[in-house]
């Protein structure tokens, strides 16, 4: 079971503000979820190399030609602020 | 009171010169208007796919094997996350547990020493955006963000903990820039940017064989503000650990006003930052044969360059060190060398008045308006004695300021020795007969008092006169 400070660090990290109620239920379904994917411990990978991608693909590279570029009204226009060509946010130190 | 050692470790980060960013084809141009190159990808829109630019492998590799790398047969991209406006995903795409290149080593030379820093890794990242402040980041109501620069391209280079003083982490990142600028996958300019320094420190006492508590040093703009940030930062660790205090882990800045470091964020929460494979991006599978073939682009670099310097030119170690210690200035050496072949002399005077005047203007290399060409061919001058040392200053200094050629500099302010006997004697004579006293001096046996006579001559004819010549035909009326 995912201890209360867990789950409020998890939140932190994820910049969420959760009441006591949400914590204790997330703390149950999260730790319900990470339970569950206990369950692949048990399954013998010793001679399984680790997988870096689902994709059978590798090597997918692109050439170094510059292409079109977004119009800047258009950059801007889900901005909630912005200041001139900038996007304008609350100061985070 | 126990006596101190510091431990230090650099993370640099180097902007790759490439056209098109890491995992998009925006330009990565320099000073182009504010969020004017961006895109769906680099934005982190909803539904877009990076793909990596070939050229940043490319790159990373050709860096790996500059800084005697082992580069990765098998690489991947991973995901950093962190919540920050300069960051428009929430996480940067960069390498975690399987790098491009590992294992590497230089060397650094200090005082006539020779020592061997490591490299742990180099690593492909990309970069984040540009926050504007009004003023400092302490004092502004709000921040302005501008995405151009993310997604530019970037290697970390991580060094280990090898360094024990300010002068061998200057002495790194010199080397280390030298060696990269030679590769030509970045420009390293640390005033714009391209090139950035964090430092880890952390000291112990003299013998101790496990490290300290590290703090994490940021924003060094310059090798003087890392010199003097590290310097700074070691001596206040060791004023805590002497007064009974521990060393807390934290990531702190450098102040270049106040000349002090001071605490940034603490260390735990904010940097977790769980990693995980890139599910956008495939594995990198690298061949040897590529591998072997960006080994065979790779020029000549400062260490062979310099050793190169010594034998093929004969010049005593330390000169070839500080020409070889940018590609530009080496060429330049090598350019001048070509058309006037006399290595010595063209290093004393790339070294000396070049230097010099570089330093007084403080402009690089690439800027100085003499041309290699021009500098063998005011030597050729010199040499052939048209013009004496002292006049060849001059026209060096005129040169310098107009780019003028030392043939046009001589000929316009009549500059040309005066090597002509007959005209030397008459001055000499009148010099003589002007100077009783002198000549009875050297004649009663103070010979030194030839020296006044000389500079007299030398200042009738404005430094122009063939100070050999001067000296010969003055002793042959002397002593007669």
């Amino acid at each position: 079971m995912l201890s209360p400070k867990e789950v409020e660090h998890v939140a932190l990290l994820a910049r969420l503000k959760l009441t006591d109620e949400e914590k204790e239920t997330y703390r149950r379904q999260l730790s319900d979820i990470l339970d569950n994917f206990r369950k692949l411990q048990d399954l013998d990978t010793e001679n399984i190399p680790p997988t870096a991608h689902v994709l059978p693909l590798q090597n997918v590279f692109r050439e170094d030609r510059v292409g079109g570029h977004m119009a800047v009204e258009k950059v801007l226009a889900n901005a909630p602020q912005r200041q001139d060509n900038f996007f304008k946010v609350p100061k985070i130190v | 009171m126990a006596q101190y050692e510091a431990v230090i470790g650099l993370e640099v980060h180097v902007e790759l010169k490439t056209n098109t960013k890491i995992f998009c084809n925006s330009s990565t141009e320099f000073g182009a208007d504010p969020n004017h190159h961006v895109c769906p990808v680099c934005l982190g829109l909803p539904g877009v796919l990076p793909v990596i630019n070939k050229k940043v492998v490319e790159y990373a590799i050709k860096a790996g094997l500059a800084l005697n790398c082992k580069i990765a047969p098998f690489s991947k991209f991973d995901r950093k996350n962190y919540y920050y406006p300069d960051l428009p995903k929430n996480y940067q795409i960069s390498q975690y547990d399987l790098p491009i290149a590992e294992h590497g080593q230089l060397e650094i030379n200090l005082d006539g020493e020779t020592k061997r820093i490591g490299i742990t890794r180099v690593h492909m990242e990309e970069d984040a955006g540009k926050l504007v402040h009004q003023g400092t980041i302490s004092t502004t109501p709000y921040s302005l963000v501008d995405y151009n620069r993310t997604g530019v391209p970037l290697i970390e280079i991580v060094s280990e903990p090898d360094m024990r003083s300010p002068e061998e982490a200057v002495a790194y990142l010199e080397k280390l820039k030298a060696i990269i600028q030679y590769t030509e996958v970045s420009d390293c300019k640390m005033q714009e940017g391209s090139l950035r320094c964090d430092a880890n420190i952390s000291v112990r006492p003299v013998g101790q064989v496990e490290f300290g508590t590290k703090t994490e040093l940021k924003n060094m703009n310059s090798f003087k503000a890392l010199h003097k940030a590290i310097t700074y930062e070691i001596e206040r660790q060791i004023d805590v650990l002497d007064e009974g205090g521990q060393v807390v882990q934290e990531t702190r800045t450098w102040d270049e006003d106040k000349g002090v470091t001071l605490p940034l964020r603490s260390k735990e929460e904010a940097h977790d930052y769980r990693y995980f494979p890139d599910p956008d991006l495939v594995p990198l599978v690298i061949s040897e044969a590529w591998v072997d073939e960006i080994r065979a682009s790779l020029p000549e670099l400062p260490d062979e360059r310099k050793a190169r310097f010594v034998n093929e030119y004969g010049l005593p170690e330390y000169d070839a060190l500080v020409l070889t210690s940018t590609r530009e200035l080496a060429d330049y050496f090598e350019q001048c060398v070509e058309l006037f072949n006399n290595p010595k002399t063209v290093s004393n005077w790339v070294m000396g008045d070049l230097a010099r005047m570089m330093n007084a203007t403080g402009r690089e290399i690439g800027a100085v308006r003499i041309k290699p060409a021009q500098l063998a061919e005011m030597l050729k001058l010199l040499d052939k004695g048209t013009i004496s040392g002292k006049i060849a200053k001059t026209v060096f200094e005129e040169m310098f300021n107009t780019g003028k050629d030392p043939g046009v500099i001589v000929e316009e302010k009549g500059l040309v020795q005066i090597s002509d006997e007959g005209k030397i004697e008459k001055i000499v004579s009148d010099v003589i007969a002007a100077n009783p006293k002198s000549v009875e001096d050297y004649r009663g046996g103070k010979k030194q008092a030839i020296g006044f006579l000389v500079g007299q001559v030398m200042k009738a004819t404005k430094g122009k006169a063939n100070p050999g010549l001067v000296n010969k035909l003055l002793k042959e009326k002397l002593d007669s």
